[in-house]
């Protein structure tokens, strides 16, 4: 089990997180949901330590979880990602594979094979020799996702995943939660604007600095739920699109 | 030609500058592709001008060069780090402020300290005046390098590709980091003979530049790139000598005319010859032709 405890983020005097708790067990995907700048990145960084927290605790399996970070995979939002680095989609994946293979070795044959698994579940192995930046939106954001599927993390973080990608690449996404589901992992993953994916979460976090709400997408997505998170900022038309979503 | 080539080599001073013109020439290129890829270029040209202060204490205490420069330069990269992590200070204007007032505490204490560097010889190079104990220092920093290249390829490449994904793994990113300053400095501190530490930014970001454009991998920017700044220093040193200018701009300069061809003219990303060129060459020689006629 994942245990978020009293999570707390202060950047030079600026509350970023305040005291969030939370726990997920194996097997659920969670979305977290929350207005721009309301710390849903912030808070999958203070998770893993990528930013100082103030305060709180986060363990997985009654230990740290920064100290057991092999066992973790974290996708960064895709405008975070420099695409004109010179380096290939296979060299990409092949990432997934550093900490595992440790110190002064090089991928044999096993770290391949999971490469090229990877590759094929989201596919793009047609394009492993590929440069990145040669790639499109919904393609690059396959790639990261091979990359965490490469690392056979039991913990996955996605920092916006569905942001900017096609159809296509939705599906595929949606696709592998519900194999990663059933094969027991925990998954986190963050969104601005969920549109229909919401249906397909097992629970839903509602963010503004603070956790507003914690439940099942329905019990969330309440217009005072949804007033206290986006204040007047949420105007009608969205709320309308939200509870079209996910009531018809 | 053959005889153009050899007749310098007749002088122990052109052996000694041929000699580290080819290890720097490698050197440069492999840590310049480091600092590309991270968008950290400047880096070099700040390190590069924070080594004077710790060049004059060396030479007034009497000790090895190496040991100032290095003390000097990372000094200088600790004080651009400590002001941006202490205030709002961002990092161009930290970097501008630190490299420009250890330049200015490097000459004060030049004259202060009655020291008998030739600055000229450190801001610009003098590949002629290097020793066989410049040349070991120099290949004993090269070998130290490539061979850490090679042992750690693959974390540097998650390091400087995808620093948060690095550290999300367990990856000791600060202790990269701090390896690669150190490299970055003794890079420096391995060229500055030849190329001064005004020029050395050229010789590090210039060729693996080039190579940029031109490959799609990081290990084949390095391996093209160390073949440029190759090809760049000889000739440089070549063209120096027979045509008497000075060293250091003489590399620079050949390097910098190897990128402009490859800006206009790599196949994939050429101004003139990439696939979505709007100025392809056909195009611009088709333009050309009616008006010759006309």
């Amino acid at each position: 089990m994942l245990e978020v405890d009293r999570l707390a983020v202060n950047y030079r005097g600026v509350c970023g997180l305040d005291r969030v708790s939370f726990r997920i067990n194996p097997g659920q995907l969670v979305g977290v949901i929350g207005p721009n700048g309301a710390g849903k990145s912030t808070m999958l960084k203070a998770m893993l330590g990528l930013v100082p927290s103030s305060g709180g605790r986060v363990s997985y399996c009654t230990c740290p979880l920064h100290q057991q970070l092999e066992r973790v995979a974290y996708v960064p939002q895709r405008s975070q990602v420099d695409w004109d680095y010179p380096i290939t989609v296979w060299n990409t994946v092949m990432m997934a594979r550093t900490r595992s293979l440790g110190w002064f070795r090089h991928p044999g044959r096993a770290a391949k094979e999971m490469v090229e698994a990877a590759l094929e579940r989201v596919d793009i192995l047609n394009l492993k020799d590929r440069r990145i930046g040669e790639l499109s939106g919904g393609q690059q954001q396959r790639v990261f996702l091979a990359r965490a599927l490469a690392q056979q993390a039991e913990v996955l973080l996605f920092d916006e995943p569905f942001t900017g990608v096609d159809k296509k690449t939705e599906g595929i996404l949606l696709n592998i939660f519900d194999e990663l589901r059933i094969e027991g992992k925990i998954m986190l993953v963050s969104s601005h604007d969920w549109g229909q994916t919401l249906t397909h979460l097992d629970r839903l976090l509602l963010l503004n600095q603070r956790l507003i709400a914690d439940g099942s997408p329905q019990q969330v997505m309440t217009p005072e739920n949804l007033h206290q998170a986006y204040g007047a900022s949420l105007r009608t038309t969205a709320r309308t699109t939200l509870d079209t979503n996910l009531f018809c | 030609m053959l005889s153009w080539l050899l007749d310098p080599l007749h002088y122990e001073f052109m052996r000694n500058a041929l000699a580290i013109s080819i290890l720097i020439g490698v050197l440069c290129p492999v840590v310049g592709s480091y600092l590309i890829v991270q968008r950290m270029a400047l880096l070099g040209d700040v390190i590069a001008h924070c080594v004077l202060p710790g060049l004059s204490i060396s030479f007034f205490l009497g000790i090895d060069i190496l040991i100032g420069a290095f003390t000097s330069g990372l000094l200088g990269t600790f004080i651009v780090a400590w002001i941006r992590s202490q205030s709002r200070v961002k990092v161009d204007a930290a970097m501008a402020l630190t490299f420009s007032s250890f330049f200015a505490l490097g000459v004060t204490l030049i004259t202060t300290l009655k020291n008998k560097i030739d600055l000229d010889s450190f801001l610009f190079g003098d590949i002629l005046g290097v020793t066989t104990h410049d040349i070991y220092r120099t290949l004993i920093i090269t070998a130290l390098i490539l061979v850490t290249v090679k042992l750690f390829y693959k974390e540097l490449l998650f390091f400087t590709f995808d620093r948060t994904g690095a550290q999300a793994t367990g990856l000791p990113v600060n202790a990269i980091h701090f390896g690669f300053t150190a490299a970055i400095t003794l890079t420096i501190i391995a060229s500055m003979q030849a190329v001064g530490v005004i020029l050395v930014i050229a010789l590090l970001v210039g060729p693996a530049l080039t190579a940029y454009l031109l490959v799609k991998e990081l290990h084949q920017m390095m391996g093209l790139g160390a073949l440029i700044g190759l090809f760049a220093s000889i000739s440089g040193v070549y063209i120096s000598y027979y045509k008497n200018l000075p060293s250091g701009p003489a590399i620079v300069l050949v390097s910098s005319t190897l990128f402009i061809f490859a800006l206009l003219f790599s196949p994939a990303q050429g101004i003139l010859t990439r696939p979505d060129s709007t100025v392809s060459l056909t195009s611009l020689i088709k333009r050309l032709g009616p008006s010759k006629r006309s």
